[in-house]
């Protein structure tokens, strides 16, 4: 080997011992839930291990399918990034470019800092496999406005009938029952999936994919005409399909609507002593009612592990895996010490003053005796527009039952 | 200039440099679109060749018709309102306001340059429920009607006349311009010998302004029309295409389609359609006006 050969290749070795960047595409703001504690943990990492300095990068999440795609294409996908579709991230996975997180886990010896029941809600959602960070642990239900129950004479609803009940005494008093946004489009189709896990049991939607129920069965039309129901009735306010996320959110804890159904990501929002007017103690949250004549149990509740993780394979080698080890050992304690956020992984130390909302969510995760995804979980993209942009139109009542139901089977195939 | 224009070296230079730019811009993406439409799969699972499924899917497409119908359905209304407003406008200009016209001509004018998302944001606000409600809903609610109180861009009728007027309001200042260099160049003695014979008001606009500004009229409706089959950003802005579909043009059904539901083989397919649309538009326009 020649001087000038052995130079160069110490220099490659250099170069490569070096540049072992980490980098984070992340839909929310860097000071934002996962990704402030993310970041913070990596800069953290960064000053021991000054060759794995971290970088940030936003996408929205509207135009994160795209990004990823683009980027994808020309093998350009960062270390670190979130992914709003299960089937792009099966093909990343078969492409070599989504990591197999099980198998890395449990090479580098942190396996047990995952909560199983996190695992196996992203392994439902994954065919099998283990390919995101559990980042969150979210609860779905109804959160609502204990003062205005108590006014009222109402206590937390058991089934279906006795919510429309509580709606409608509430309506006759001039108050809204519900905050949705329309705007989103998802809030209304929880519902409809809400009620569907009620009816059919918590497998409801894994059924629907292995193809031995049908959206058109008369149990999936009776969901969607009790939610258009709620939609004729005015019971979410006026022009709910005008309704962005915020504004949802703010017309509850302003005590402008008595009722909101919403995942436990929403904490960070009821925690900002700005923006709740109501204050956290007067908060409750039930689970999804039972309605008449159903499998489900009111103890399955939908859970969720927040906006998908995936960490590129092509960047899986001894580096990031110690950066892995580094942060992900942390993350759940930091969580929720500094922002109350319940995460899919072990907390080995509890901090003494907890948020309310954050135990009283934590109570109800420990009784939870089967979790489902969201409705839409197994869906491809297009089902899940056809989903989302139909229920716009079914809670007003432009679209029957029937046929909402029937043009989302049509969307599946 | 006969003997240059038989030069081939001469065109190669003058022409040579415009025309590979027009290939490589335009031409070159219309084929592989063209090749795409041909195809299933994206960028990550790799393309294969479907042959014509593509156009057979599109035929049967109920989203891709209500689209379409969206779509040429706005395009009439928006083009008309356009040229319309702006002929009246500038009719307005040159006959009644003349040469203190610099201020209307401007202010009719600013909506042009703002951009796309700023207007509909002001619309939204306009249109508004909830939170609170917008200005048509609060003066309905303080004249007693308040049982017109409703969600303008929340429901598909009421929605799809918002768009229009927005962006009727938003390009008729432009169109007024247009009109109105139209409008300067009719000769003056043209006109005054139609007063002269007794043609006045209506009658003077219908025998001598209207034919005259033809060219004009259809150059302007060309661009009107074309320009509102592709609209885009100000129902993305508005109502995102909603609710559910029923705002949705074709240019925002393509992009779902390739961008959202990493379908680039059909996206593509439409986006054909979308182009013949326009082509087909086009040569009717023309060949009436030469015609006429």
């Amino acid at each position: 080997m020649t001087t000038r050969t052995a130079a160069l290749s110490a220099l490659l070795v250099l170069g490569t011992t070096l540049a072992a960047p980490v980098t984070f595409l992340s839909v929310q703001n860097e000071d934002q839930g996962a990704t402030k504690i993310i970041g913070e943990l990596a800069r953290e990492y960064q000053k021991t291990n000054p060759a794995s300095p971290y970088t940030y990068q936003n996408a929205p999440q509207t135009d994160l399918a795209q990004k990823l795609q683009l980027l994808a294409a020309s093998s350009s996908l960062p270390t670190v990034y979130n992914i709003d579709q299960p089937a792009l991230l099966g093909q990343l996975y078969k492409t070599g470019q989504a990591a197999d997180l099980e198998a890395t886990f449990k090479k580098l010896g942190i396996y047990n800092t995952l909560n199983p029941a996190a695992v196996a809600l992203i392994k439902r959602q994954n065919d099998g496999r283990l390919v995101t960070l559990p980042l969150e642990l979210n609860i779905e239900g109804f959160w609502y406005n204990k003062a205005i129950f108590a006014a009222n004479g109402l206590k937390e609803p058991r089934t279906w009938a006795e919510l429309v009940k509580d709606a409608a005494t509430l309506n006759a008093k001039g108050l809204q029952p519900f905050a949705a946004s329309g705007d989103q489009k998802w809030p209304l189709t929880r519902l409809i999936g809400g009620y569907a896990a009620r009816k059919y049991g918590y497998d409801v939607m894994d059924r629907v994919k292995a193809g031995t129920l049908k959206l058109t069965d008369p149990g999936f039309v009776e969901a969607a005409r009790a939610v258009q129901d709620l939609g004729k009735k005015n019971y979410f306010g006026k022009g709910v399909n005008t309704v962005d996320y915020a504004t949802a959110v703010d017309q509850f804890l302003q005590g402008k609507a008595a009722m909101i159904y919403m995942g436990s990501w929403v904490l960070s929002d009821f925690n900002d002593a700005a923006r709740n007017k109501i204050g956290t103690q007067n908060i409750g949250l039930f689970n999804f009612p039972a309605v008449t004549g159903g499998k489900g149990s009111t103890n399955d509740w939908s859970l969720n592990t927040g906006i998908s993780t995936a960490v590129n394979q092509k960047f899986n080698d001894a580096d990031l895996g110690n950066w892995i080890k580094y942060v992900f050992t942390r993350y759940g304690n930091k969580a929720l010490a500094e922002s109350g956020m319940i995460t899919g992984f072990t907390v080995t130390q509890t901090p003494r003053n907890l948020p309310v909302l954050t135990s009283l969510t934590q109570t109800k995760l420990k009784a939870v005796k089967n979790g489902y995804l969201w409705f839409e979980a197994n869906f491809s993209p297009k089902a899940t527009s056809v989903a989302t942009d139909n229920a716009q139109l079914l809670v007003t009542g432009d679209i029957t039952p029937q046929d909402y139901m029937s043009k989302l089977q049509d969307a599946l195939k | 200039m006969e003997r240059t224009l038989r030069d081939w070296r001469a065109i190669t230079v003058f022409v040579g440099p415009a025309l590979l730019l027009f290939v490589v811009i335009l031409v070159v993406p219309i084929v592989w679109s063209l090749g795409y439409t041909l195809t299933e799969g994206s960028v990550i699972a790799g393309f294969h060749f479907v042959g014509l499924s593509n156009y057979v899917r599109l035929a049967q497409d109920p989203a891709f018709w209500s689209a379409l119908w969206f779509s040429v359905k706005y395009a009439v209304l928006v083009s008309a309102g356009q040229v319309f407003f702006g002929l009246m406008l500038a009719l307005l200009y040159s006959f009644y306001l003349k040469r203190s016209s610099v201020l209307v001509r401007t202010l009719v004018f600013l909506p042009v340059v703002l951009p796309t998302v700023a207007v509909a944001q002001l619309f939204v606000k306009l249109f508004a429920i909830a939170p609170q409600y917008g200005f048509l809903n609060s003066f309905l609610h303080a004249v007693h009607l308040d049982d017109l109180v409703q969600p303008w861009l929340g429901q598909g009728g009421s929605a799809f006349w918002v768009i229009v007027v927005m962006d009727v309001w938003k390009a008729m200042g432009l169109y007024a311009v247009l009109l109105y260099t139209g409008l300067m160049d009719i000769p003056e003695d043209t006109l005054e010998a139609a007063r002269l014979d007794g043609a006045h008001g209506w009658k003077l606009t219908q025998f001598i302004i209207l034919p005259l500004l033809t060219p004009v009229i259809v150059t302007s409706l060309i661009f009107s029309l074309n320009g509102t089959l592709k609209v885009f950003d100000s129902v993305l802005a508005l109502t995102g295409g909603g609710p559910g579909t029923s705002t949705t043009p074709l240019t925002l059904y393509m992009y779902k389609t390739s961008f959202s539901y990493s379908q680039y083989g059909y996206g593509s397919t439409i986006a054909v359609a979308l182009t013949l649309l326009c082509m087909i538009v086009s040569l009717i326009i023309i060949r009436r006006s030469r015609e006429n």
